[in-house]
């Protein structure tokens, strides 16, 4: 399968007042056709800012995006407007993300009319396909977003995201904010559009579960940079970098009687303004050596399986 | 359950109201459970099931009006914490009892040092001067891994899971015999969870302090806590210790619930949600407050009020469809 999405030495650096802060810094991975990439990692990574440069709701600083075999970085407004039909996202929290003083109808309507292919009444038809394609009971058409609970206005977020049949769908948190029954809702109901559609998801969030349920491959990020991909099963079966390690063995099971060794980090997490061009992970890692101390290079450890360390090979004995 | 217990915090019967224009929100509907010193007692559930208003009720920091405590005893070492004036309540809070709430952002004054934070309940609860409150405060910094001379800074100088610490130290600083864990990690990533969730279970062994952890995240509750009761729509459907839920759940909803996380154990193709929705709590269903979504419910679920059964010795279910287990 060829890559739908592909994502070379993407660099995303916004300006503070005390510097330069590498959010997003010399990324490359791509996506098949048909697949979720999760994107995994904590709070200020760069996870939700990639989400939204890999889309072009943010220019980038550097690098270049390919969708379908284009470049997207230098495409035209006018090419980038119908590019935009095929690339959308779903935001985390359902609650600030749709307009308040708009209707359910007329949140899902408005990317349609829009793009000026549809009348206002095939408008309205194809919303109300959407709504059931996405499980919203048409008697909800003219509610508000404050008459829905939250499961509902993600579910009014997706419908809006499938508006103009998108190849593919950055889901940012998608559930974070939503109960774990209603999150099993969302998380079935993505599954089954992607399976019934061919839909490509990138799906960003922080919680591991989610993420290994839901991706076939998976980008571990930390501070900024890449520290390790592969497919999602070989990760959690065999995480090679020292902090994709300390992060899966952090995540408490309800396993009653098999306790797992958990690796506890010490110190706190390094600034991503003006870094050194070190490991960023090393003031937190123990294996940290005076080798971490100069810039890391992904490379591929085993099959498929590509670390940003060092000491990889070393550490885990291969 | 036995009424006379000796339980270091009995709580029973709890019952807490909101009035919100006119209609009656019934959050807490009759919760009781026994907590013993040095143990841990979980309160799982979902959003807006009532654990909040549980641990406020036990602070009696519940915002009266709306919320009311309509009945129920929270007995603490044998005292009625709801029969005693505030005066005395003011004496048992952050003395005996203390809370840790679940967003640290909110719950730190922004415009006071955060030692001068900590001192201030160290001097209050303590006949001593403020010289000494210093310095136990810059104590009880240092015991939740922050340095010291830390002291003078201000909550935004802090990351979150230091800010964490610091309510964490604040809620620890006149040692409480009780420690109410509102979600205390929810706002945390997973690694500065775990660094968290390691000092509050070396805390606790080191003072043998009782402790109440709320949280919705099932992993969380299982790292620390002895025993748990679920919670749905304010009542305790499922209360055992966390190895009899978490091995044998008995309660529809928790067998649901358990369901409908993935975890990163096993191999789940499909997660099984609940279907429907919580019950909206000013009109709670008759009878059984899950039938609605309960795949087992019949007719006989809808009428009379459920109590909680014993379905294995110190196991006990409110439901009338699971059978006792055998043995």
């Amino acid at each position: 399968m060829p890559a739908l999405v592909e994502a070379r030495n993407l660099k995303k650096y916004f300006e503070t007042p005390r510097g330069l802060l590498h959010a997003v810094d010399d990324v490359s991975f791509s996506i098949e056709q048909g697949k979720t990439m999760g994107i995994v990692g904590e709070s200020g990574c760069g996870k939700s800012t990639l989400g939204r440069v890999i889309i072009h709701l943010l220019d980038s600083t550097g690098g270049s995006i390919y969708f379908g075999g284009e470049n997207v970085t230098t495409v035209n407004s006018r090419r980038l407007r119908r590019l935009r039909e095929d690339m959308k996202i779903i935001f985390q929290d359902p609650y600030s993300s749709l307009n308040p003083r708009m209707t359910v109808e007329q949140t899902i309507m408005e990317p349609l009319i829009i793009s000026g292919r549809f009348t206002r009444k095939e408008g309205q038809e194809e919303a109300e396909r959407l709504m059931a394609m996405v499980g919203i009971d048409q008697r909800l058409r003219l509610s508000y977003p404050h008459e829905l609970d939250g499961g509902r206005r993600q579910r009014v977020g997706i419908a809006r995201a499938l508006a103009l049949n998108p190849k593919f769908i950055v889901c940012d948190e998608p559930v974070s904010a939503l109960d774990v029954s209603i999150q099993a809702q969302v998380l079935n109901l993505l599954q089954d559009l992607q399976d019934q559609y061919g839909l490509t998801y990138m799906f960003v969030t922080h919680d591991l579960s989610v993420v290994r349920h839901i991706s076939d491959d998976i980008c571990v990020m930390y501070l900024g940079q890449l520290v390790e991909t592969s497919p999602s099963k070989e990760l959690f079966r065999r995480p090679l970098h020292p902090y994709t390690q300390a992060l899966i063995s952090a995540v408490p099971t309800i396993d009653t009687r098999h306790k797992k060794e958990r690796i506890i980090l010490e110190g706190e997490i390094v600034s991503p303004i003006n870094p050194k061009p070190h490991c960023r992970f090393a003031k937190r890692c123990k294996y940290e050596s005076e080798k971490c101390h100069r810039p890391q290079q992904l490379e591929e450890v085993l099959p498929n399986h590509f670390v940003a360390c060092c000491r990889v090979r070393e550490i885990n004995g291969l | 359950m036995d009424h006379q217990s000796g339980a270091f915090l009995a709580v029973r019967d709890l019952v807490v109201e909101y009035t919100a224009e006119g209609q009656v929100v019934h959050a807490v509907n009759g919760v009781s459970f026994d907590l013993e010193r040095g143990k841990t007692f979980g309160l799982v559930g979902e959003t807006g099931a009532g654990k909040t208003s549980i641990a406020k009720a036990i602070m009696r920091i519940l915002p009266d009006p709306p919320a009311k405590i309509k009945s129920g005893e929270i007995c603490l070492d044998g005292e009625d914490l709801l029969k005693i004036s505030e005066r005395a309540m003011r004496r048992v809070r952050g003395r005996k009892v203390s809370m840790i709430f679940q967003d640290p952002m909110t719950a730190l004054n922004p415009i006071m040092k955060v030692g001068d934070q900590i001192a201030e309940v160290i001097k209050l609860h303590n006949n001593i001067t403020w010289r000494e409150a210093n310095r136990r405060a810059v104590n009880m910094l240092e015991m939740v891994g922050i340095p010291g001379e830390r002291f003078g800074e201000y909550p935004h100088q802090f990351s979150g899971g230091m800010k964490q610490r610091v309510v964490i130290a604040m809620a620890l600083a006149c040692s409480p015999e009780l420690l109410l864990a509102d979600e205390p990690t929810t706002a945390l990533d997973v690694t500065i969870q775990a660094q968290v969730l390691e000092m509050i279970n070396k805390l606790k062994r080191d003072f043998n302090t009782s402790m109440i952890m709320i949280s919705h995240n099932l992993g969380v509750v299982a790292d620390v806590c002895d025993d748990l009761g679920v919670i749905y729509a304010g009542e305790i459907v499922e209360l055992g210790s966390k190895e009899a839920i978490f091995d044998r759940p008995a309660h529809p909803y928790s067998v649901g619930l358990f369901g409908a996380v993935p975890t990163l154990d096993e191999e789940k193709k499909r997660l099984n949600p609940i279907a429907g929705l919580p019950p909206d709590p000013s009109n709670l269903p008759t009878g059984c407050h899950f039938g609605p979504r309960c795949p087992l419910a019949t007719e006989q679920c809808k009428s009379g009020t459920i109590a909680l059964r014993e379905v294995e010795p110190a196991h006990f279910c409110r439901c009338i469809q699971v059978a006792s287990r055998e043995g």
